[in-house]
């Protein structure tokens, strides 16, 4: 182009420099580290408040670690005779481990074998179908979870097998019913994202479907099944709501399925609002929101170590 | 046995286990729908509940949710959106950004109710906004974020490189061609992601307890000024939401017809979260036809 002047390079950056645009670029990129640092300092002051909350029990009310982890009795207002409140957390320790790993039990077959029927078996009703029913699921509140335990399955066990109804199985049945979406979708990811490549080959060798599925789509997906198991455990063990509504919450270790137990979440849940901060009462339910939150973390790590195994995503 | 034998009955099992997963989801909402429809009125829903007689409603308990939910999306929706850009376009692969993946992947995996507590310690007592709206969104928020920024983050990275490269090409900044280009390419993504995550905000309950409170004053909803305690949009009073209204009465609720209002609040919990969901889908195929013009 005649009459037009290239600018020259130390022309050019002046006009650059005088410009708004890297100010502006500056300033994008520090408002998005600003709130994603905000997110970091959240997620560490959580850790922080919780963990020195939670540990005062010890240090504080000077009350023993050993006795939190196996004591039978929990009633941290009163004292014993050596002045250490009766801080025994191991029912409700007990009471959250059960009715997780029942929930995880009863669910996971159920999920997975829906999760192989939406991949393999039927795909059409599958996606018709169960997936929106599935995602439905997975948005009803814990809230309402809980009231249809109560109001279906307290009474149903309370006529037709023993008890008050509240305990451990109505628990493990609000649950199950409720981690059974998280399961079920993870794991038709999972399955999904196994090569076509591997069930072509498994089934030119005369593999039947049942045997595809079973000895190759499930060995492979493994890990990436076991991830979804503990995603919905993580889920089943931090909820509070509806396993507090159905549980019984008696601070004993049950005999039976059947008899009232209690969760630390349903203890946490039921008791904050009756204490004062800083009394004994308190740290100790802080104590249980600091275990809560350190099974969370160990659930992260076990979730990691199997990401990592996966071979195909 | 017979491996095609075998093969037959593995795949009757598993159409049972899906018949039995159908009749199962039918019947949990049927169940909802059966009890809950005859209860949902309008009076049901605009009158205030009451304490010892039957015939309340759930009018403050419903307004305070949707208020919550707006108050909760004022918030994270800018803080989202930043965090998100973040991940998605200038954060280097580096120790930092591991370390904020993983804080980010921990917060999304803390129990809720450890989230409440939290924010009773922090917004509620030590900034002392006590049982609050404004402590109950923040709280919301923070169990929200991680969701979010994943969803801005995912919506970011599907955009197409070329249109990124056709930017930058065209000597245009980074923060412009993110504004610009990147953000309005990704928008059917994170508008769809932020009405579902207002689904999951909006039945919370666990993390409301001890921040927004478990009790609603006395409204008047002639009043629009913000700073009158009687005011609905005061963001300093307690306010109970649909979600806990249905845990407390079933707890610790004296009327004697506890059942029927459980049943119409449940039943409309679920019934605006469907809504929800579905807008989120509807809502995001009609912004993304728009804009391709497909």
């Amino acid at each position: 182009m005649k009459g037009e002047r290239r600018l020259s390079d130390k022309e050019s950056a002046k006009i650059w420099a005088s410009n708004t645009k890297r100010w502006k670029e500056r300033w994008g990129r520090t408002i998005t580290f600003i709130s994603v640092s905000l997110m970091a300092v959240i997620g560490i002051s959580i850790l922080l408040f919780v963990a020195s909350k939670g540990l005062s029990t010890f240090f504080v009310n000077k009350a023993s670690v050993v006795q939190f982890l196996t004591g039978l009795h929990w009633e941290p207002s009163k004292l014993d005779e050596f002045g250490k409140p009766f801080v025994g957390a191991l029912p409700l320790i007990i009471g959250s481990f059960t009715v997780t790993v029942l929930a995880a039990l009863v669910s996971a077959p159920i999920a997975i074998g829906v999760a192989i029927f939406m991949t393999e078996i039927s795909p059409h009703i599958g996606k018709k179908f169960l997936q929106p029913m599935v995602e439905l699921l997975v948005g009803i509140p814990s809230v309402v979870y809980g009231f249809i335990g109560l109001s279906v399955v307290v009474p149903f066990l309370r006529d037709h097998v023993s008890g008050s109804g509240f305990g451990i199985a109505a628990g493990t049945i609000v649950l199950s019913i409720m981690i059974l979406p998280t399961i079920t979708s993870l794991s038709v990811d999972a399955i999904r994202s196994v090569p076509l490549q591997l069930r072509e080959a498994s089934l030119a060798l005369g593999g039947t479907r049942w045997q595809t599925i079973s000895r190759v789509l499930l060995t492979t997906a493994l890990p990436g099944l076991f991830t979804a198991i503990v995603f919905g455990m993580a889920r089943a063990f931090g909820e509070a709501l509806a396993v507090q509504m159905v549980i019984g919450n008696s601070t004993v270790i049950p005999q039976s399925l059947f008899e009232p137990a209690s969760t630390l979440t349903s203890i946490l849940t039921m008791g904050m609002g009756y204490t004062v901060m800083g009394q004994v009462e308190n740290n100790a339910l802080w104590t249980l929101a600091f275990v809560l939150l350190g099974m969370s973390l160990f659930f992260i790590l076990i979730i990691r170590r199997l990401e990592r195994r996966r071979i195909y995503r | 046995m017979n491996a095609k034998l075998a093969d037959r009955i593995a795949t009757i099992v598993f159409y049972m286990i899906a018949v039995m997963i159908a009749i199962l989801l039918t019947g949990l909402l049927g169940y909802l729908l059966y009890n809950g429809l005859p209860k949902l009125s309008w009076d049901f829903i605009t009158s205030s509940p009451q304490v010892f007689k039957e015939g309340g409603g759930i009018g403050p308990q419903l307004f305070n949710s949707f208020y919550l939910l707006v108050l909760t999306m004022l918030i994270s929706i800018p803080l989202s959106l930043g965090a998100g850009i973040y991940m998605a376009e200038y954060a280097k692969k580096n120790r930092f950004t591991n370390f904020l993946r993983t804080m980010i992947e921990t917060l999304s995996s803390l129990p809720s109710i450890v989230v409440g507590l939290f924010g009773f310690l922090f917004f509620v007592i030590y900034m002392g906004w006590g049982f609050s709206i404004l402590s109950g969104a923040f709280a919301l928020t923070i169990f929200n974020l991680p969701l979010m920024v994943r969803v801005v983050e995912d919506s970011l990275r599907s955009v197409p490189q070329s249109q990124k490269e056709a930017g930058l090409a065209l000597g245009v900044s980074r923060w412009e061609v993110v504004a610009t280009i990147m953000l309005p390419a990704a928008l059917p993504g994170i508008i769809t992601g932020v009405i579902l995550a207002a689904g999951r905000v909006f039945g919370e309950a666990a993390a409301l307890i001890y921040t927004a409170g478990m009790s609603s004053p006395t409204l008047d909803f002639t009043n629009w000024n913000p700073f009158s305690p009687s005011s609905p949009l005061n963001p300093l009073r307690p306010a109970e939401t649909l979600a806990v209204h249905i845990w407390k009465i079933n707890g610790e609720g004296l009327m004697p017809d506890v059942r029927d209002v459980s049943d119409g609040a449940a039943l409309l919990l679920v019934l605006v979260i469907l809504v929800f969901n579905l807008g989120a889908r509807w809502v995001g195929h009609l912004i993304y036809k728009r804009m391709t013009s497909s």
